[in-house]
């Protein structure tokens, strides 16, 4: 469907439109699942710190 | 029947946790999978539109961000109120687990429209019926997180969440109906898409394959923080020392 690689870059002119909004999309969805991660770690090293008795917060 | 197995299992906090870690790994893989197939499909199958050209692209994540941020409103006002009215502890958990995700397929479906609707209708954004009440949604979900994370009684937060989530349920027919009641720049509802059969058919499919990665993807994520907002919330039990102790051994 598409001859070349710039052409599918440049996605018949709408380049700024198509990738912008797969880009956002992207990072976002890379970002939400790392950030529910690391709250989860957090969450669970603060229960360990509560094991030990130094729980501080 | 075996009586550890009935409805109310997962409502226990410990339970849930062990079944979201068990099923975690399945819905990331599925979704990348999913995510994979449907963008293959979306941007090399699909045929380029004969009227808006490659910017309808926007389509495969446009539509299923929409269609999750209004069924996962649903969902977290539906959990927010079961948790109100059961005092059940890990349905107001969920509730607020599902608020963030939520909220993101939302901000995706307003950003990526107004990406679509500069090319096509010649402007990023117009406040009409379709639009507008679509970021009332946005805001609801802002209104949400900040409300609950003002209250630091957890059980009265959880309350005044649940009835905001409530009132704005209101919302959510108005959106999806907002094409049909007023007059708005915004196209009809997707799916009656009315081009040549073969070409709807893989523009359809893409369109669907992104819809199930996004729903496995929110179900991964919002399982993830509910993890936490457990551990969190049940910090002085026996299976969270336990958990917490296993980590450190």
């Amino acid at each position: 469907m598409w001859g070349s690689a710039s052409e599918f870059f440049a996605m018949g002119g709408y380049a700024l439109y198509v990738w912008s909004a797969y880009a956002v999309c992207l990072a976002l969805m890379l970002a939400e699942p790392l950030l529910a991660r690391r709250h989860r770690r957090q969450a669970l090293r603060d229960a360990g710190r509560a094991l030990d008795g130094r729980h501080d917060d | 029947m075996n009586p550890s197995l009935r409805w109310s299992t997962f409502a226990a906090p410990s339970r849930f946790y062990a079944l979201a870690a068990a099923l975690n790994p399945w819905l990331w893989g599925a979704a990348i999978v999913l995510a994979a197939a449907g963008l293959y499909v979306g941007f090399f199958v699909a045929p380029t539109d004969a009227t808006q050209g490659d910017s309808y692209r926007i389509i495969f994540i446009h539509v299923p961000a929409a269609w999750i941020s209004m069924v996962i409103y649903l969902a977290m006002a539906f959990w927010a109120a079961l948790g109100w009215m059961l005092n059940a502890r890990m349905a107001s958990m969920l509730a607020r687990a599902l608020a963030p995700t939520g909220a993101l397929f939302t901000f995706v479906a307003l950003w990526t429209g107004s990406f679509w609707g500069k090319p096509t209708w010649g402007t990023w954004w117009v406040w009409d019926a379709r639009l507008t009440s679509y970021l009332i949604l946005l805001f609801l979900y802002l209104g949400f997180i900040a409300l609950v994370s003002a209250i630091d009684d957890v059980v009265r937060g959880d309350k005044a969440a649940a009835v905001l989530a409530l009132v704005g349920a209101v919302n959510i027919p108005i959106i999806y109906f907002s094409v049909r009641w007023w007059n708005t720049l915004h196209q009809g509802a997707t799916i009656s898409m009315t081009k040549a059969p073969s070409m709807a058919q893989t523009m359809l499919l893409a369109m669907l394959l992104m819809t199930f990665a996004f729903w496995a993807y929110a179900f991964a994520v919002v399982f993830t923080r509910a993890q936490a907002l457990a551990l969190e919330r049940e910090r002085d039990t026996d299976w969270v020392r336990s958990l917490a102790a296993g980590k450190e051994a």
